[in-house]
């Protein structure tokens, strides 16, 4: 966590202030919630499932929504709570074919077979050409950094009771 | 970099996206994964950055997993007390 290139800049620190202070939020709410049997395989189940949503939402929210990626997984997050699970996967499906046209004009198709993977790992991937694409992953790949580097701190300072 | 995202996105048939520009955001993306950034980059290929992306953030999806998991059992073996005063501890050291 004391990484000096990290802290160096402005934008990844309060990135990192804002991601700790929601997770760490979502955290006290999930312990408040344990109910009195906390050790059934079902119930660490369902907070690992919490914990992990916990995660990924608080680093979206984070975010903001000045990414395509943080607002595809806040979308997922509201659609979630929805359940129109079936909208979901039909727009998906639309948007893979719009996708498809798009990339014929593009170029370097050697590896659009690496590039369809990309989409498939990036929230919000499936519907961006190859530009917006790669500078998502960036950022997104930049966040994940930071999310793991904060999860292991938390749970290393847990374990240290 | 935000006028080159400006300049991409009002070539709209996206035919006009130039191999600069690629190449630009794929050697990009090589500094930021561990395994790539030490080799030259016109030793690498672009696939192979792609691939290499993909495996980085399968493998990053795979430790919040276990990450979770651990914070998981570490919140099921403490109580309610000594936890809280945990999160508030680690809340001041980040």
């Amino acid at each position: 966590m004391n990484n000096p290139k990290l802290l160096s800049l402005n934008s990844t620190t309060s990135l990192i202030s804002r991601f700790t202070r929601g997770f760490i939020q979502a955290l006290i709410r999930i312990n408040k919630q344990r109910p009195v049997t906390s050790s059934s395989p079902r119930e660490m189940y369902i907070r690992h499932r919490r914990i992990k949503s916990a995660a990924d939402k608080s680093m979206a929210l984070a975010v903001r929504s000045r990414r395509n990626w943080s607002r595809a997984v806040l979308a997922r997050f509201r659609k979630k709570r929805r359940r129109h699970v079936l909208v979901r996967r039909i727009t998906t499906c639309a948007m893979k074919k719009r996708g498809l046209e798009n990339k014929k004009s593009g170029h370097k198709e050697a590896s659009h077979g690496q590039a369809n993977e990309l989409r498939r790992l990036v929230p919000g991937g499936e519907a961006m050409d190859l530009c917006s694409l790669l500078e998502e992953t960036a950022h997104y790949l930049k966040c994940l950094n930071t999310q793991v580097q904060v999860m292991r701190c938390v749970a290393d300072s847990y374990s240290t009771i | 970099m935000s006028s080159r995202r400006s300049h991409s996105r009002q070539s709209s048939g996206l035919s006009r996206i130039t191999d600069d520009q690629i190449t630009d955001l794929i050697h990009q993306l090589q500094r930021l994964i561990p395994e790539l950034r030490s080799r030259r980059s016109d030793k690498v290929s672009c696939s192979r950055v792609l691939q290499e992306t993909c495996n980085y953030i399968r493998s990053l999806h795979r430790e919040v997993d276990d990450l979770s998991d651990r914070l998981s059992a570490l919140l099921a073996s403490t109580d309610a007390d000594s936890a809280d005063a945990a999160i508030i501890r680690s809340l001041l050291m980040s």
